[in-house]
Order: C-alpha cells, then structure tokens, then sequence
C-alpha cells in the first residue's frame, strides 16, 4: 500500500538522508551548546556591574553576536564556503555543512544562554562570594547550575530552528531531508518524496523537543 | 573584636553623590549580639556589605582580629570571607541543590575533603534542627526552614563573625522569634560574635547585648540595648523604641484615674535591668492591704534583663500606699507619683 502512495520513495535513500540530518543536527547542537555557552558567558560576566564587567570586551562581543544573527542563513552558507573549505576540504555533504551551522546557530544560543544566567539570583552569587568562592566556582557551580533549565530550554529551541538550518543547508548539497525534498522531490515533480521528508522532519522536531522537555522539567527543583 | 574606623561609602550617580555610610566608627567585641538598627535607606544594608567587602569602602579601615581587612589582596580576602559567615533576608539558597549540599557548599569551596565535609554538615544539620530534611530542595521547605539552612551554611567554616543581613525580615513573628532563639543559642554554644541589622526594634530587644541606631549612613546613638531603650536620646531612637510600646505614654487615659482622693494614688513603676522581679504586683498586692489596679504600661524582656513602665493604681488607706511604694521603690523599681498637670 505503501508503495502505491509513495511511488518514487526509496526507504534506503530516506533513511540514509535522515541519518544525514540527525548527523547535522547532533554534531552542531554540540558545537553550538559548546560556542554558545562562551559567548554568552562573556556577554554576562562582562555586562556592567557583574564579575569581569569590561565595556570594551562585552561591546566587541555584542557587536559580533548581532552581526552573525543579522545574516540570513542561505548567505553565511554562501559567505563561509572558503571558511568552510578551508576547515573541512570539501563544501559537499553534511560534514561540510557543520561550519555553518554552527557559526549561524551560536551567536542566536549565545543571547540565549545570556538571558538564563541574568535570570540567576544576584543574592545566590552574592552568597557564594561571601563564602570566599573563586570565581569559576561561581560560573561552573552556581551560574551554570542554577540557569540550567533555562540552558536546555534555549538549546531545544535551538536545536530545533538548527533542524530547519539543516534543510536549508541541504538545498546548497549538504545532504539529508532538505537535501532528499529538494532534488528528488521538488526538482523531479514527485511530491511524494517531498511529503515522506516533511513527516521524517516533523517527527525529528517533536522527539528533540519533547526529549528537551523532559530533561529541562527533570532539572528544575524550584 | 572588630574595630571598625571612619568607615565610609559612597555611590556616584549620574548627578550627585550618595553617602551610603558616612564616617562610621564602631568597636565590636568578641562573642557579643552588635545590633544595627534604622530605616530603610539609613545605610546599615551597605555597612554590613562593607564588613566582608561585598561592597568596597571608599575610605576608613576595618580590623577583625588585628588583622587588617581592608589591606587584604584578592586571594586573602577570600580566604577570610570564608571565616565570614553570612545570612540573608532572602536566604539566598541554591536551588538546584539539596538542604545538604547547600550546606556543603562552602565547605567545597573551603576544599574540605568528602569525609569530614560529611561530618561537619551532620552537625550543623542536627545544630539547627533540619534532620530528616536533608535530601528536600529549598522549594520544598518552609521560610524559617530555608533560613536555618542558610545559617548552617553560614557556619559552616566555623567563623568567627556572623552577619546578619534582615534575617529575619521576610518571616513571620512566630518564625522570627525561632530563628531569633536559634541565634542565642548559637551565639552562647559557639562563643560567636553577630553583627545583625533590622528595622525591627523587637528583633534588638529580644537578642542583643548593644545596639547602634543608623541615620542617612551616619551611627546617630550606640550603648548597651538596655540603656538605649530606657534613656533614647536621639529622635530616631525614640521612634524606634515607641514602635514597642505604644501605649506607654497616654497621659489622656490615664486622667480618669487621677483624683484627689486620698486612698487612690496612680502611680508609674519604671522597670530597669535586672532586678525587676515578675511576681512584684502580686507580692504589694499580698503583703499590703492595697488593691493594685493595672491601668496600662508594657515590660520588655531584653537580655540584659526586663525594662518597661507600668501605671497601676493603688487603692487603699493613705498611710499602706506609702509603705507600699517604698517597698515597691526598695525591690529596684523607680515609682513615681502621677499628678494631673
């Protein structure tokens, strides 16, 4: 039955390009948790008033977080292919398409990541200086703890606006979903394989955010 | 102890100068309850920040121990924070961790191995009386409950000075007075010096051995608690003592009373310190052939001893109310004859 509503779908190839995306997804949800989580604890610790509260540093970082969230994905794609050929040798495949994803998806979890630890307690980091604690202590035992609902919140949604990345990467042949609707879908007329890879998609969407969910109510003991 | 000098602290806003504490100079000693008091605003939130230098002094000096806080660097002073403890009016708890690891929390920051971390908050659980709570998170516990945590965290370096910021302020009278009586306690079984600030009079009353009245970042009256409330000499002083006792000065209510009948004499008894008896009224009243008639008045238990006024009435022959004021007078209260004026 299966075959007769979906003519032109091929289980392999489907199942190959959301091996493909989940790839994408996975690696640059890590890069940009990783990246993400710098940038925005500079942009905090150096805000006016907090522990490395330096105009210039939280000025330049700013600057460069507005600039990357400003460029619309399609064109970092476009602008970091020598960036990206450089780093990976290639600008085909879903390995290709890390650099950009990551880079597009960072400086968007950075402001994130900024908003969750401005919502920690200024008494709690109050408390743990009265207690003489260093400040990494600060960042890695009270920050980072206390916001850690927050961080997952925004890396669910992060991740699932990466997922959309990931197709629109596909379109400039990285491969997976976006990949699979867009050339054998959509440029050959079969709709079929467009819809099979919108189901596959929605289905990613709903395991991360329900997977993000989960973890984040797990987490938070207010 | 503590010897605080010309301590000052100022904030630059846009178009003027703040004078947060203004030239304070204080002397604390070892093992006492130092209370200070006044309004919001008055400063004393920024002068206990400025004892473990949350906030830096723009000028004056701080010893603890003759050993100058105020010169030591970075790492020093951190290492001196943590014979710091310090409480707060909103407790200031993490969240994400459990009654016990709250109060671990400075011991990993002191780097105190894993056993005698164990050891340490065991006790401190069993001090402030959260046994059985150790695994509930600060969401699950009640106000006092959160504050005994935040205590025992406080104390968890064994410090030689406890800072009280509004402990109490954000709980209830009855949940005050616990955390108040914990306090005491703590402050007789360890020997531990508090410094509390309040704008709460009955907080002093109750735990203090001195007290210091703050106004607009300057101390304006400091003295044994005891005589401060007895004797106020500054107007914010005043108020603060009034808070307690509201009705002790109605003379309007007290004209009924006054006649010139001569077997009826209304009377004002001033209790100070120590040697007030409780049983006073109901001995006169046994001894004497006088029937004593409470009109108004307020005692105070503080800890150095009772303080307050009484009005009573004594009613009966002219000669026994003589006697029995000079009893009354000989048993250390101050009696004094109330007259219409």
């Amino acid at each position: 039955m299966l075959n007769e509503l979906f003519p032109n779908v091929i289980m392999d190839d489907l199942w190959t390009a959301t091996y493909e995306t989940l790839y994408m997804t996975v690696i640059s949800v890590i890069g940009t948790f990783i990246l993400g989580i710098i940038l925005g604890l500079v942009l905090y610790l150096t805000d006016r008033g907090n522990l490395w509260s330096n105009r210039l540093v939280n000025g330049i970082t700013a600057t460069l977080v507005n600039v990357f969230r400003a460029i619309p994905f399609i064109i970092l794609i476009l602008l970091l292919i020598p960036f990206t050929d450089f780093l990976m040798d290639t600008i085909r495949g879903p390995k290709a398409a890390l650099p950009a994803l990551i880079i597009g998806s960072a400086p968007f979890y950075a402001r994130l990541v900024e908003i969750a630890l401005k919502e920690v307690d200024k008494g709690v980091i109050e408390a743990a200086k009265s207690m003489g604690a260093k400040t990494h202590t600060i960042i890695f035992k009270v920050l980072l703890q206390e916001s850690k609902p927050a961080l997952v919140g925004g890396l669910t949604v992060t991740a699932i606006a990466l997922i959309g990345y990931t197709a629109i990467a596909g379109v400039i042949g990285a491969g997976g979903l976006g990949d699979l609707a867009y050339m054998n879908g959509f440029q050959r007329r079969n709709n079929d394989v467009v819809f099979a890879c919108t189901v596959f998609i929605v289905a990613i969407v709903f395991i991360f955010q329900w997977a993000g969910d989960f973890t984040a109510k797990k987490m938070d003991k207010r | 102890m503590i010897s605080i000098k010309k301590l000052s602290k100022h904030f630059q806003t846009k178009d003027q100068t703040v004078q947060a504490v203004d030239d304070v100079s204080l002397d604390i000693e070892k093992g006492e309850i130092f209370g200070v008091i006044g309004y919001s605003g008055a400063g004393k939130s920024t002068f206990v920040r400025l004892l473990n230098r949350l906030e830096e002094p723009t000028s004056g000096e701080i010893t603890l121990d003759q050993q100058s806080l105020t010169q030591l660097g970075k790492n020093d002073l951190r290492k001196k924070r943590q014979k710091i403890g310090m409480i707060f009016q909103h407790f200031n708890l993490l969240w994400s961790r459990t009654v016990y690891e709250n109060i671990a929390f400075p011991l990993e920051i002191a780097g105190v191995d894993k056993q005698n971390s164990k050891e340490k908050v065991d006790e401190l659980i069993e001090l402030v009386g959260l046994k059985g709570r150790e695994n509930s998170y600060p969401s699950q516990l009640s106000g006092g409950q959160k504050q005994r945590v935040g205590i025992a965290r406080a104390l968890a370096n064994d410090p030689e000075v406890l800072l009280c910021d509004e402990a109490t302020s954000a709980l209830d009278p009855e949940t005050t007075d616990d955390i108040l009586d914990l306090l005491v306690s703590i402050n007789e079984k360890l020997k531990l010096t508090i410094i509390l600030i309040t704008h709460e009079m009955h907080v002093i009353q109750k735990i203090c051995h001195r007290v210091a009245v703050m106004e607009q970042g300057k101390v304006v009256e400091v003295g044994d608690v005891l005589e401060v409330f007895i004797n106020p000499k500054e107007k914010t002083t005043k108020r603060f003592v009034q808070q307690l006792s509201p009705l002790e000065h109605d003379p309007e209510r007290l004209k009924d009373f006054i006649t010139e009948d001569e077997s009826k004499e209304v009377v004002k008894l001033h209790f100070v310190g120590g040697t007030a008896r409780r049983s006073l009224i109901s001995e006169v009243a046994k001894q004497f052939d006088v029937y004593v008639n409470i009109l108004q008045g307020s005692i105070s238990q503080t800890q150095e001893g009772s303080y307050g006024t009484l009005f009573v009435e004594l009613d009966g022959e002219r000669k026994v109310i003589d006697v029995s004021m000079d009893y009354i007078r000989n048993s250390g209260v101050e009696v004094e004859v109330v007259t219409n004026a």
